[in-house]
């Protein structure tokens, strides 16, 4: 059933809000109720005067009842049907299932986005678990610590003949060993309320970069400008803590303000306005490489691009070195990330470009067209081995994509990526069965 | 001469756990706490078999290990290891460094005599 036939059910469920008799409604507005009564089961087509007629008769706007509130609530309900593992026979009737049962929709799709994100808090937990060196060495300390009570009471409890120097000795170090437990696991604790208080704690220079270019939306008027240096913006960083973090900083904005001298800004979003954001005719106009214009484009402040852009560098270990997050597209704070993401991929064939379309399993079934290009950094010399890194511009897809062009299913990482089998898979994943 | 074990482990309490119930099983038993120097220590006491915790001070367990595979002599001498991490990952860098056997913390006493027992007696077939 299309979408534009479920006016009547609009019309049913306002009327009935407003505690109007379908007669009463009828007799407003000129007809009969038994031909009201086709309108809103949606066997007779309504619009015109008609459809003004009823609208001012239950105190909406027309829209409303023509493309009702629900366009959200529909696309919500079919992403969690493409989300649903088991095949779905009906998702072309989402739209009816949402003007029928209003109620049982909402709560469908407000259960399809708790677990979208109770999947990304497990996805960040996980990452803090595998990743986070405090975080490792405070659970190393607890479970020593727990190793060693454990061994020492078994030692007490089952040896019978325990000579009083040696009894002595290991009561001791229970009495030390409990001790330890206690204040580790309150350390513990604190530092996992402190974590949960302040989300945006780092742990690597790379994050702390990340706050600072996410602070200034990834753009740099100023800098573009002349109107202050990189070592100015760097320096007056609150997010910038560490000296390695500026370090990064710099050669982040170094970059930054070799591609807009190259690419500027006014010439840029002309550019773009003219031809829309595609790379290969953006690299021709201002004569440079493709991953210079990803760079650009994803530099761009608001209402340059039709949508807001994801990107993400590395190197050829794979080791994230740059990552500008996009809704939707999961990238691992500390690296690990799915070896199937055309940015892994575009490593095999430097200098190659690589246009996929994905969608990343266990989040929405949202899908993104990601661009990607690996190419040799640093300038060539002789009998040197190039050093190669990759970039991946992440583009949403218009309306999700869900029912389009077949994308290629990718994860985030491992630990928390349902695809089985899956050629790339390094570590099982938490996400078993009644996860 | 009696069956000898080397146990190189930081937290003093497990070191005498272990060395404890070891003792108590007919084996001497040489301890350290070091990573940075584990290698000269094995060399030293010429263990049987070692037990070696991954996260020690100055060099990791696994780093100690990987080094050890590439000793002429040492290629086969049996390794427990211990670890507060249990992850895939890690026991499979332990295996590809060559681990004899991986077990995670907190373990109980009959783990580790048996695992002790069960590799001797392999190194001692082979």
């Amino acid at each position: 059933m299309a979408r534009d036939t479920l006016t009547g059910s609009r019309i049913r469920e306002r009327r009935a809000i407003r505690g109007l008799r379908q007669a009463d409604l009828a007799r407003q507005v000129g007809i009969s109720a038994s031909y009201l009564n086709l309108i809103e089961h949606n066997r007779r087509r309504i619009g015109g005067k008609l459809l003004i007629d009823i609208a001012q008769v239950l105190g909406v706007e027309p829209s409303m009842l023509t493309e009702g509130a629900e366009a959200a609530l529909i696309s919500t309900l079919r992403e969690a049907a493409a989300d649903a593992a088991t095949p779905m026979a009906e998702t072309d009737r989402a739209d009816e299932f949402a003007g029928r049962f209003p109620g049982w929709a909402e709560v469908l799709a407000w259960s399809h986005r708790r677990i979208a994100s109770l999947e990304r808090t497990v996805e960040t937990l996980s990452d803090r678990l595998t990743h986070d060196p405090r975080l490792a060495a405070s659970l190393h300390e607890v479970l020593s610590t727990a190793a060693a009570i454990h061994s020492t009471a078994s030692i007490l409890a089952e040896t019978g003949e325990l000579e009083p120097e040696w009894r002595d000795r290991f009561h001791r170090n229970l009495n030390e060993d409990s001790a330890r437990l206690a204040d580790s696991s309150k350390a513990l604790v604190a530092y996992l309320d402190d974590s949960e208080a302040n989300e945006d704690r780092r742990g690597a220079p790379q994050e702390e970069v990340e706050a600072f270019m996410a602070a200034h939306d990834h753009h740099f008027a100023e800098l573009e400008q002349g109107q202050v240096t990189a070592e100015a913006l760097v320096d007056a960083a609150p997010e910038l803590t560490s000296r390695a973090a500026r370090q990064v900083a710099r050669v982040v904005l170094f970059q930054y303000l070799a591609d807009a001298r190259a690419m500027p800004f006014d010439s840029f979003r002309a550019a773009i306005t003219e031809h829309g954001p595609e790379p290969l005719v953006l690299a021709e106009t201002f004569g440079v490489d493709l991953p210079a214009v990803f760079r650009r484009i994803a530099t761009m402040p608001e209402g340059v691009l039709p949508n807001a852009v994801g990107l993400v560098i590395c190197d050829a270990s794979g080791s994230i070195l740059f990552r500008k997050a996009l809704t939707g597209f999961a990238l691992p704070r500390h690296g690990e990330s799915c070896p199937l993401w055309p940015l892994f991929i575009a490593l095999n064939r430097p200098l190659v470009p690589i246009r996929r379309r994905v969608a990343q399993l266990g989040r929405t079934a949202a899908q993104f067209d990601c661009l990607a290009m690996a190419w040799p950094d640093g300038r060539p010399a002789f009998d040197r081995d190039p050093v190669y890194r990759s970039v991946m511009l992440i583009l949403p897809v218009p309306g999700g994509g869900a029912s389009g062009t077949t994308a290629q299913q990718v994860g985030s990482s491992c630990r928390v990526c349902p695809r089985d089998p899956c050629e790339a898979r390094r570590e099982p994943s938490i996400l078993g069965e009644g996860f | 001469m009696g069956r000898r074990v080397l146990l190189i482990e930081d937290e003093a309490n497990i070191t005498e756990a272990i060395r404890f119930l070891l003792t108590r099983d007919g084996w001497q038993v040489d301890t350290h706490a070091n990573g940075s120097d584990a290698l000269d220590a094995i060399r030293r006491a010429s263990p049987d078999l070692v037990i070696l915790d991954v996260m020690l001070p100055g060099k990791s367990g696994m780093e100690i290990l990987h080094d050890l595979r590439e000793i002429d002599g040492y290629r086969d001498l049996p390794v427990l290891m211990l670890t507060a991490r249990g992850q895939s990952r890690d026991r499979d860098m332990a295996e590809k460094a060559g681990v004899s056997r991986f077990m995670t913390k907190p373990f109980s006493n009959a783990e580790v005599l048996s695992a002790v027992r069960d590799l001797h007696a392999q190194a001692q077939r082979t």
